[in-house]
């Protein structure tokens, strides 16, 4: 019926949305937003960002927004399986839990008591890493890591070095007053919400974003400058800034001598063990030289005036020079000049030379210098709180190169020499950072650490301060499966997850039996040179007939690529279904401003027979009778589950998975005695705990008195001492020396050059090396992939709407090469590199490096996989671009090392070189056809609806 | 024929998006959907799910395209597009059910589901291409504007927002009035010099858009001093030599 005016019709406007609503973490990414979950007839009504909590002040993004069809999903397994036909056939049978937990008690049990290192316990985006490292020291294996070591170990590791923080959680921005943000490579995944409103905030003020990425998309596109670096470059880039700013003096000489090893006296000494050591007294304190007295002296003195330059000679006749000096000289090298970088970074040298100048100008001509009266961990006061409004973020855009430990660590010695670390202004830490340079927990696993029957005395992972650290087999081999921490990756902060199953299937450096894994793809997207992987994972030994490989548990949520590899796997709930906690203990969420820690509480029951791994986790370690999991009566420690452990287990006295409300009566926060009612404590205060830092703790804080002292009362740090910027790193020195000869625990030969090379003090740039084992003219295009705002990795291919933002992955191709070789939008085309070629579809663009071809990360998918229909876009169109990367570099002298940084074994996935070569029309008929073969879903899935009218609880009748 | 109301709406509630700092994230995406198809155009339907061409109803989207500037570097912009709530908005008088109307009291239009038999006239007379068909219910579906979060008493009164605007991460949306000069975003258009989508279509959009700004190569308004060597003579240690004796 036609109407005439009109006027409002009624309409229902104020209906409560939901019945309850219930807060909690998210878990669609990494970032762990605070959520609110309504809830209207039992149903997911609407799950929204809690405006309260500090992570993300109440937006939420895409995924987040989509976690009501995560839940929906009919790729959720349902029921532990066993595989009953060849491994990788998708045959399975479902059996009951007790069976499951049976099966992998027994085999686990003979592993301990004969070689716990044959277990390899991998971990994936894992938020429970407190709980799962720990359980892998109980259980008496070195061989545990999470996936730092595919993700960005460069960039943790060079900052924890160097600085005592890095970025993400590390430290973030000081959004409200820095001038200028250097924002470096791929970084739209990490820290998702926070970055964006910090960007919003940027904008908001007027403040200079400028991008470093050879791609102009996400973040970068709302920069006010994009430098499109070309691909591994970027420490050429901030070197050459570096160079600049000391040409024309524009750095923060105090600041360096006052907290940094900037004055430290090195010994100049060539040829001996000790030369490029740092000179010490008596009582092992670093020496300066005092101009004023022309004596030397221990860091830091009194009314002393330290040389930055010139030589010296101590009282016992060695040579020194201040470490400045060295870097100084390192810096002023021709190879870092404007000029000099260009051909490889493909930046003008005049852009270099104004973005120094504005970086000095937001640095040193700003108006946040504030009258303040504070005293530092050296017992020195200063009247005067600085600020130099510098900042930068970087992930894995320039970690995940060969050379990106050294990147890292350029950009935070461009940090240093401006003077721009936890001040007005400049990027900022977040508790429980800044750490001491490096944190002092070692990694354990040396041969007599690792006992049968036994735990290991501490946890597999650490920081090493020298060779004497390592962890070495007798022979000076590597002692773990995934090589971290022998002379291939001495810094190994966070493991080589991507090498462990080459490593277990080869038998180097042995064979293993049992590969326990968690919500890691590592038979897709996870693992570099994915065919050859899943071939591994399959691979039996021709004269016993056994699966090189003997032993395979999987646990995860979903059916993705990895469960087909399973010979046990165990389903997960969704994390709407759990109790979890976002600990201090193992990665935090805190700000600038306060520390925090967070829970998730389960808010749906599960529909299916599954568990929470983390309690299962605890299941499996009390049936084993691992130490800190049974009473003394040989009882489960936790038997409430992950629950119970959350509020319960005690890392320190005092010291629990959760900061918040401990002690009986809830009132302590940091230490204290456990708290029953921890839970309902947290759930009151919409599942997370946040303590403000004391507002004169809140600057200088790897120095500020008052910061080390609230730090230590909160179990932060462990010593209020005071820590030291390693502007020099004589860490690296120590491995150096040892590759020319020096001291008791010496690399392979075959490796003395390269360590010689990478294990450098000074600031640092060298070729990625793929670089250097390619053909530039055969393969002249470098490869990356961006991280899709939408989409987490391979998560969310089984997203309902998700996965219709992001259904098939295009390769995005500079419009010079499209001209120069005849390719139009839509073209199908071959991507080739050294080591296959998978097909693409082009998308051609101009925002975008000339040498550069990139693609969304993990799209693509298996067909069959994820309980997508196999001829899903993703499984069709969609291509992974992990396929053209090796998972080692080609043979040198015998021995094939991993295609990874040579200081930390971070996967060097961004240094592939490839080339685009245009299908012929014959094979472009047929490209967009599955080119894997299929997999066999897993029994007992749910069977894809064909269509969904999503109500979220709300009654209603469909037309149709 | 529906007709559009003969005076102008004592409100105009509408968008404005900004340009400058949209990040093409899809949270304003997905959110509305999540909201929507529990609310008022309950449900926005999905079809073929899982299968090998997964289509749904969306009220917003996210459009990214690239800008060959002539002078500078090449740019993406991403551009989020809904429902423009148009004055003179056509999608409503060419309505043959009367389902598509605009409301009198604040200009948002509507579809009214009850009566609307799904011809997809209204899809057609819109330029903007900001309707959808729902594949699954077979009528046509549209942003609200959230109506039934902003007016909804049992929210918060600073979330009664559309729940694009409430959720967007890098604070590139903002909802309110736009007949009223004084309201923030009026204000917000007025300084940034927002924009109707395609004026020359004479549709009115009540939603503006603001342009990115211009991009600077200097820190501030004024471009940094270019850096002078410290000492040309004697090179960086020497001037090094000279501040540690200030």
């Amino acid at each position: 019926m036609p109407d005439g005016a009109a006027p409002d019709r009624p309409i229902a406007l104020s209906l409560p949305p939901s019945d309850e609503v219930k807060t909690s973490t998210c878990y669609m990414c990494a970032c762990r937003c605070g959520i609110r979950v309504h809830l209207k007839n039992g149903e997911l009504r609407y799950i929204e960002g809690n405006p309260d909590h500090p992570v993300n002040r109440g937006v939420l993004c895409a995924k987040g927004s989509a976690g009501i069809m995560n839940q929906l999903s009919p790729a959720k397994l349902r029921k532990p399986l066993k595989r009953v036909g060849e491994r990788g056939s998708g045959d399975f049978v479902e059996i009951e839990w007790d069976e499951a937990m049976t099966i992998a008690t027994d085999r686990l049990a003979k592993i301990r008591e004969s070689d716990p290192k044959k277990l390899a316990f991998f971990t994936g985006r894992d938020q429970s890493q407190g709980l799962t490292g720990w359980w892998a020291s109980q259980f008496g294996t070195p061989n545990h890591a999470a996936h730092g070591g595919f993700c960005s170990v460069n960039m943790a590791a060079a900052g924890l070095y160097t600085i005592g923080g890095a970025f993400w959680e590390f430290g973030e921005p000081d959004w409200e007053q820095t001038k200028i943000f250097l924002l470096f490579g791929v970084a739209e995944d990490h820290d998702s919400n926070p970055i964006k409103l910090g960007l919003a905030r940027l904008k908001e003020r007027g403040a200079k974003i400028v991008s470093i990425n050879p791609v102009r998309g996400g973040y970068s596109a709302i920069a006010d400058e994009w430098i499109s670096i070309t691909p591994g470059s970027d420490g050429l880039f901030i070197l050459s800034l570096c160079r600049e700013l000391l040409r024309a003096g524009k750095i923060d000489v105090e600041f360096l001598a006052q907290f940094s090893n900037a004055g430290h006296l090195v010994i100049d000494k060539p040829g001996s063990d000790t030369h490029g050591l740092i000179a010490k007294d008596e009582h092992g304190a670093p020496l300066i030289w005092d101009r004023l007295t022309d004596l030397p002296v221990a860091f830091p003195g009194q009314n002393v005036s330290p040389a930055m330059k010139g030589r010296f000679t101590l009282p016992d006749g060695r040579e020194v020079v201040p470490a400045f000096e060295l870097v100084a000289r390192r810096l002023s090298e021709d190879q870092f000049a404007p000029e000099a970088i260009t051909a490889r970074t493909g930046v003008a040298p005049e852009t270099i030379r104004r973005l120094a100048a504005e970086l000095a100008e937001a640095a040193f001509e700003n108006d946040l210098t504030r009258e303040e009266e504070w005293e530092d961990g050296w017992g020195r006061k200063h009247s005067k709180v600085i600020g130099r409004a510098v900042t930068a973020h970087a992930m894995r855009g320039v970690s995940a190169h060969a050379n990106g430990f050294h990147t890292c660590r350029a950009i935070h010695i461009l940090q240093l020499l401006l003077g721009a670390i936890d001040r007005p202004g400049a990027w900022r830490y977040k508790p429980p950072f800044p750490r001491p340079t490096p944190p002092g927990q070692k990694p354990t696993g040396k041969p007599h650490q690792v006992v049968p029957g036994k735990p290991m005395p501490g946890p597999p992972l650490g920081f090493v301060t020298g060779p004497e650290d390592l962890l070495l087999n007798a022979e000076g081999g590597p002692q773990r499966i995934d090589k971290a921490y022998s002379w291939e990756a001495p810094v190994a902060a966070h493991g080589l997850m991507h090498m462990v199953i080459t490593n277990a299937w080869k038998g180097d450096p042995y064979p293993i039996d049992t590969l326990f894994l968690y919500m890691a793809n590592m038979a897709w997207n996870s693992s570099m040179n994915t065919s050859r992987v899943a071939e591994m994972l399959t691979d039996k030994d021709t004269t016993t007939g056994d699966y090189k490989i003997p032993f395979i548990i999987y646990a995860d949520a979903f059916a993705s690529e990895t469960v087909n590899y399973a010979d046990l796997a165990l389903p997960d709930t969704t994390y709407l279904e759990r109790w979890d906690c976002i600990s201090l203990l193992d990665r935090p969420i805190c700000d600038a401003h306060a520390a925090a820690d967070a829970i998730r509480q389960p808010i749906l029951k599960p529909d299916r027979d599954v568990r929470p791994f983390q309690t299962v986790l605890l299941d499996l370690g009390a049936r084993l009778g691992l130490p800190g999991l049974v009473n003394e009566a040989g009882e489960p420690r936790y038997p409430g589950g992950y629950a119970d452990y959350i509020v319960n287990h005690e890392r320190k006295p005092g010291i629990g998975p959760l900061a918040g409300f401990r002690g009986a009566d809830g009132q302590s926060r940091g230490r204290g005695a456990v708290n029953p009612k921890q839970l309902e404590r947290y759930i009151e205060n919409g599942c997370f705990w946040q303590e403000p830092i004391p507002a004169d703790a809140q600057h200088h804080r790897f120095a500020n008195q008052a910061y080390l002292d609230w730090a230590l009362e909160m179990g932060f740090i462990e010593s209020p001492a005071p820590i030291l910027m390693q502007l020099y790193s004589e860490v690296l020195q120590r491995f150096k020396l040892a590759a020319e000869g020096h001291g008791e625990v010496q690399p392979p030969d075959q490796l003395r050059d390269r360590i010689k090379r990478v294990f450098d003090p000074l600031p640092l740039w060298y070729p990625p090396f793929e670089d250097e084992s390619n053909d530039e003219a055969a393969y002249p295009l470098h490869g990356i992939t961006q991280r899709p705002m939408a989409m987490y990795h391979s998560w969310h291919s089984q997203n309902a709407w998700l996965r219709q933002i992001h259904g098939a992955n295009r390769l995005y191709i500079p419009k010079a090469l499209a001209e120069a070789q005849n390719i139009a939008d839509d073209d199908w085309v071959w991507a080739e590199s050294r080591n296959g070629k998978v097909k693409a579809q082009v998308r051609i663009m101009t925002a975008l490096n000339d040498k550069t071809v990139w693609t969304w990360n993990a799209i693509g998918k298996k067909p069959g996989a994820w309980n997508l229909d196999p001829k899903a876009p993703e499984a069709t169109r969609g291509f992974l671009l992990n396929n053209l990367i090796d998972e080692l570099l080609p043979e040198q002298g015998g021995y094939r090392y991993a295609n990874s940084d040579p200081v930390t074994g971070q996967a060097a996935w961004y240094d592939m070189r490839l080339r685009v070569v245009k299908m012929t029309e014959a094979e472009a008929r047929n490209a967009d056809k599955a080119s894997e073969a299929e997999l066999k879903p897993p029994p007992g899935l749910a069977t894809p609806p064909e269509r969904l009218l999503y109500r979220g609880g709300n009654k209603g009748s469909d037309k149709a | 024929m529906t007709s559009l109301p003969t005076s102008p709406t004592e409100k105009r509630l509408g968008l404005v998006i900004d340009l400058d700092t949209c990040v093409g994230c899809q949270a304003c995406v997905v959110n509305c959907k999540e909201w929507n198809t529990g609310g008022y155009p309950a449900p926005l339907s999905d079809i073929d799910p899982y299968g090998a061409n997964p289509t749904g109803a969306w009220l917003n989207r996210v459009h990214a395209f690239e800008v060959e500037p002539d002078v500078g570097s090449p740019q993406v912009v991403h551009f989020p597009k809904s429902c423009l709530h148009c004055q003179d908005a056509a999608c409503v008088t060419v309505c043959p059910t009367g389902a598509s109307y605009k409301r009198e009291s604040d200009g948002i239009v509507l579809v009214d589901e009850d009566r609307c038999m799904g011809c997809g006239l209204c899809a057609w007379a819109c330029p903007y291409g900001a309707r959808e068909m729902d594949p699954g219910v077979g009528v046509m579906k549209k942003c609200t504007l959230c109506v039934d979060r902003i007016y909804n008493e049992t929210i918060a009164e600073e979330e009664r927002l559309p729940a694009c605007v409430r959720t967007c991460p890098a604070k590139a949306r903002h909802f309110g009035d736009l007949a009223d000069p004084s309201s923030d975003v009026s204000r917000l258009v007025a300084e940034r010099g927002g924009m109707d989508l395609m004026p020359e279509m004479g549709y009115r959009p009540t939603n503006q858009y603001l342009p990115p700004r211009a991009r600077r190569e200097g820190c501030s308004s004024q471009p940094a001093k270019a850096l002078e060597t410290a000492n040309p003579e004697g090179g960086f240690l020497a001037w090094l030599d000279r501040i540690l004796s200030d």
